[in-house]
């Protein structure tokens, strides 16, 4: 067991430190505030090789490991809690089944756009009637013979209408359940698929959510993803990266808002003396670290059983758990210890607390997250 | 194409502290970083390599204590192909001619280039004399200050816009040469994920070359050889705040400014 960062995962942390701090940091609350999509930025990120990172190199990625991977998503979202999840939806949700479940045609085709981040990926499984249950799928994708003819709706897509490439569910077999489902690959663009509606969203408003409507649209025989009748497993295991990305969204979240408020603390003056002289506020920070500390290395551990390709579905759902639960903690006391500048849009404090929430309800509720937990116990 | 950009390893805070018995530098405990300066010359060197990425090759080089390593693979990260640390106890202590003398005989052992670039100067000791001095010493044309650069399609001159404090010099040199690079010339890159993965590969090595493998004479390098001598150094007190002059007007000001000068009685 070795606790110590690898010198690749030290140069990541701080060359994505820097790029956010730089160019993120300045125009945060903006994108927030008008729910832009950062389109400069994210080119930027490409540039620097962070759209590709723990995929093979024979397909454009960079072969680093699944710490270095979470590494860059927490350094992201330490400034900015949307472009950690953009960067993770693109990876784990996209990417990631296109290269575990893909033929080496469609591998070919999509792998080298989506490493190098010149295309960005997509993921849809949640419907209206279909959240957490997500066998419920109301999507069908009939067979036409020559092609797949796909009709119904998805929703709280993220980078929907902005993605050029998304992994879509159907039902391709009501009667047979969770095993009806097949996934696909439908590229933007393609005719009968429309981005109806961008939701207006609490948090993570730059990370555009959308509503996806699918009308007698015409989907290649070739673009089936995976097996017939094996989506929910392609979406479930999809999932399981995905979790990881999204405790290192939680984690970026909840250690920014802690370094916000250290600095906070020091030049803040109430009756006297600067705020980190209040043992009641010190010793609450103590905990904050703490608990930042132990999520992380719940983080990592997973992170790193997914890099030597042990089974870590649960391990991604505890560093998930206590990740999301974390950063709402952290933030909502942040924005405590802040007083009336927390809950103002001067400080970042405000919004972090609001990015921080969906961390404990997508790709996975914390319920669900427990369920995953909890099943690994009593089995 | 061979250019070869020198860099220097500094402390990343302006509260650094002073060994009183020698007037150097401890580094110890201070978070250290590329010279900003030396980041614009490295710019300035990959900027011609993405132009032509086959035929030129940058060569980093530093003197420093052994963790300037640290900033030589950040110097690959960000995409310079090689590395090379001069470090020593022989030359420990080096002033600014020392270590020009040290830089010269490590560029003679590589073989030469065909471009030198520095940075204008350091943020520790803020001298500017090390990448002029090793011009001098190799023999090379240097041009300081370059804010704008265009080489001849031979590559064979290089015109350069000097910026200095009244205007502009623009000035022609031949290759090989020296320039030194101001904050200016350009927005220097990050890491990239590539260039650290490269910094981090076994096979690109970073060399580590102490006084025998430079050939330089010892008694051109070190604390001892060092013709500068720190007489004190210190941290100069703070002067008192200044004063603004209040006023709705112009006359305003004027006349409550010249008030206060004859209260003074300055005036």
């Amino acid at each position: 067991m070795n606790f110590n960062p690898t010198k690749e995962q030290e140069m990541v942390r701080k060359m994505v430190r820097q790029f956010a701090e730089t160019e993120i940091k300045p125009i945060a609350a903006d994108i927030d505030e008008k729910a832009e999509y950062p389109y400069e930025t994210m080119e930027k990120a490409a540039q620097l090789g962070l759209m590709g990172m723990p995929f093979p190199k024979k397909y454009g990625g960079s072969e680093t490991d699944y710490i270095t991977y979470v590494t860059a998503i927490e350094e992201l979202s330490r400034v900015c809690g949307s472009h950690g999840v953009i960067l993770q939806t693109h990876c784990a949700l996209c990417t990631w089944p296109i290269l575990t479940y893909g033929t080496e045609e469609q591998k070919n085709k999509y792998l080298p756009d989506l490493c190098t981040g010149e295309k960005l990926g997509a993921f849809g499984l949640t419907e209206p009637n279909a959240g957490t249950d997500a066998s419920a799928q109301e999507t069908t994708a009939v067979d036409m013979g020559d092609h797949w003819l796909l009709n119904g709706s998805k929703i709280f897509i993220s980078g929907g209408g902005i993605a050029d490439i998304y992994v879509i569910m159907a039902m391709t077999d009501k009667s047979k359940g969770n095993k009806g489902i097949t996934s696909f690959i439908v590229e933007k663009g393609t005719p009968g698929f429309y981005v109806p509606k961008h939701e207006n969203k609490m948090g993570i408003r730059a990370s555009i959510a959308s509503e996806l409507v699918f009308e007698d649209c015409k989907i290649p025989k070739e673009n089936m993803l995976g097996k017939l009748g094996k989506g929910f497993k392609t979406a479930m295991t999809s999932l399981d990266v995905g979790r990881l990305g999204i405790a290192a969204q939680a984690l970026g979240i909840a250690q920014g808002a802690f370094d916000e408020t250290v600095e906070y603390m020091k030049n803040r003056k109430q009756f006297g003396r600067s705020l980190d002289k209040f043992q009641a506020l010190a010793f609450e920070m103590a905990n904050m670290y703490n608990q930042i500390e132990m999520a992380r290395l719940l983080l990592y551990k997973a992170a790193d059983k997914r890099s030597q390709g042990l089974p870590s579905t649960v391990e991604a759902a505890q560093a998930k758990l206590a990740c999301s639960e974390t950063a709402m903690y952290v933030t909502t006391k942040a924005v405590q210890f802040h007083g009336g500048y927390g809950y103002i849009k001067d400080y970042p404090i405000e919004r972090m607390m609001r990015d921080a929430k969906i961390t404990e309800i997508y790709e996975g509720t914390s319920e669900v997250m427990k369920m995953v937990i909890s099943g690994s116990i009593f089995k | 194409m061979r250019i070869i950009v020198c860099a220097k390893q500094v402390p990343d805070t302006n509260e650094i502290k002073i060994n009183p018995e020698t007037g150097t530098l401890m580094r110890d405990g201070v978070p250290s970083i590329l010279n900003p300066d030396d980041a614009n010359a490295l710019e300035m060197a990959l900027e011609i390599k993405d132009k032509n990425p086959e035929n030129v090759e940058v060569i980093i080089i530093s003197m420093g204590p052994p963790q300037a390593k640290e900033m030589l693979e950040e110097c690959i990260a960000m995409g310079a192909d090689e590395g090379i640390l001069i470090s020593d106890r022989a030359v420990g202590g080096s002033d600014t001619w020392a270590t020009s003398n040290a830089i010269a005989a490590a560029v003679r052992k590589l073989g030469g280039c065909d471009l030198m670039i520095a940075g204008r100067q350091a943020i520790d000791g803020d001298t500017a004399q090390v990448g002029p001095q090793t011009a001098e010493k190799m023999g090379l044309p240097q041009i300081t200050y370059v804010k704008e650069y265009k080489f001849s399609d031979d590559m064979k001159k290089v015109e350069v816009k000097r910026a200095l404090e009244d205007g502009y010099q623009i000035i022609e040199a031949d290759l090989p040469c020296m320039l030194t690079a101001i904050k200016e010339l350009n927005e220097p890159r990050y890491m990239t994920v590539g260039g650290i993965l490269r910094a981090c590969d076994p096979k690109v090595k970073i060399s580590v070359w102490g006084a025998a493998d430079i050939g330089v004479d010892l008694n051109t390098v070190g604390l001892k050889a060092s013709p500068t001598n720190v007489f004190r150094s210190f941290t100069p007190k703070p002067k008192g705040k200044g004063v603004f002059i209040d006023g709705d007007t112009p006359k305003e000001k004027s006349q409550n400014l010249a008030q206060s000068l004859k209260a003074k009685h300055i005036i």
